[in-house]
């Protein structure tokens, strides 16, 4: 089957497709329909409004709202998660916001090749080796992470909030995963969708979004 | 010993929303919505819906999740309840419908690894007369209890030990649905 062509057919521009080369299965059409001009995780919250309210209400609360963790040091959590679970679109789309919110690209980059050696401080470190073992199929998050956490000055409100971020991604990441959902290849894409969260965040915008006007030829 | 001080002694779930309700309620709502309502077109039944989130629970062998959702589908599929412990215990072997047969495997799929849900995995369950709104009620349901199982395991939260405490709670899932609990 000619995927290229089939995405194509369904009017998806050619640099919003997948990189076929660089996923480990190949990815197919989402197993549900979707609009075409909603990629990853924006098609399926506008697929069922009523179970995606409350998704988007608990990101906001968690990624957004008032905390002693930066917006910056919630979104590297997510970065992590999503990287750990492999799911692309999720990862390019919190490190992108990562990058806005701590104003460099070096930090989330070296977050998600090896959390103990980024440039975080040691509270951080901590949180983050929390937010690994939440994700991890069958591990636990261990007295150990959280005696270290705390002794870094973790409080029990950042300690439950990690592991709820880590817990919500894994949660975005196989709903994307699961469904099949197209994950655009194009660096573009995620620039415009980390400023639209890092700047409106996890609200729907008044009226949905709209499909583009469709243009001749 | 709950990882954190959540100053109240509820179980699970439970002492997590009473700990931080702003987060407790959407967590609630969501619970509400993917177990008591489906997509439009959705088959799924309240008890099936139940039954799947026991089902992936049970894989992520987070107990207070498996138990009290075995609980309440069992409350809702009332002469039928035998059949909960039967997908529990082995989905193939269970005397259910081939479309909840193929659904349960694509939970299972997206509760080891999401990305193994191919098109085969959905095409045997939409050959099964499984709908679009069926497989991504699945999917949802799935990830999201991917989600309350973390949560509630991660920070270590009380799990009771009684199964006339999950009956109970079965009950009251089964009746009353998701209420966010009113702290003492």
């Amino acid at each position: 089957m000619d995927i290229q062509k089939s995405l194509l057919q369904k009017g998806i521009p050619t640099r919003w497709q997948p990189d076929y080369t660089r996923t480990n299965r190949i990815l197919h059409m989402p197993h549900i329909p979707l609009p075409d001009h909603l990629p990853g995780i924006t098609g399926l919250l506008e697929y069922r409004l009523d179970t995606a309210m409350p998704i988007r209400e608990l990101t906001q609360i968690l990624l957004r709202g008032e905390s002693t963790l930066t917006q910056g040091e919630r979104e590297l959590i997510a970065s992590l998660v999503s990287s750990r679970n492999c799911t692309r679109f999720c990862t390019a789309a919190h490190t992108k916001a990562a990058d806005i919110l701590l104003g460099e690209d070096q930090t989330a980059r070296a977050v998600l090749a090896d959390p103990e050696t980024a440039p975080v401080s040691e509270k951080m470190k901590a949180l983050l080796q929390i937010a690994a073992q939440t994700q991890a199929p069958g591990s636990a998050v261990t007295e150990e992470a959280v005696e270290r956490a705390r002794k870094a000055g973790a409080t029990d409100r950042e300690i439950h909030d990690t592991v709820l971020i880590a817990a919500l991604f894994c949660l975005y990441n196989k709903y994307v995963d699961g469904l099949a959902t197209v994950a655009p290849a194009d660096p573009a894409y995620y620039d415009i969708l980390g400023d639209r969260i890092v700047h409106r965040g996890y609200v729907r915008p008044p009226g949905g979004y709209p499909a583009p006007a469709k243009t001749n030829g | 010993m709950a990882h954190i001080q959540l100053n109240n002694d509820a179980p699970g779930i439970r002492s997590l929303v009473l700990y931080r309700p702003d987060t407790g309620k959407p967590l609630y709502e969501l619970a509400q919505a993917l177990l008591r309502a489906g997509s439009p077109d959705s088959t799924l039944t309240d008890a099936e819906r139940e039954l799947i989130a026991a089902y992936v629970s049970g894989l992520n062998c987070t107990s207070f999740c498996r138990n009290s959702h075995a609980a309440a589908a069992r409350y809702l599929y009332g002469q039928e309840r035998d059949l909960v412990d039967q997908v529990l215990a082995d989905p193939e072997t269970a005397a259910v419908s081939g479309k909840l047969n193929a659904l349960l495997v694509i939970a299972r799929h997206v509760t080891e690894d999401a990305r193994t849900v191919s098109e085969a995995v959905a095409g045997a369950a939409r050959a099964a007369g499984a709908t679009d709104g069926d497989i991504h009620d699945t999917v949802l349901i799935a990830a999201s209890f991917c989600m309350y199982n973390r949560y509630v395991d991660g920070l270590a939260t009380l799990t009771p030990t009684d199964p006339a405490a999950y009956e109970a709670m079965g009950e009251r899932m089964g009746t009353l649905g998701y209420v966010l609990p009113k702290p003492h």
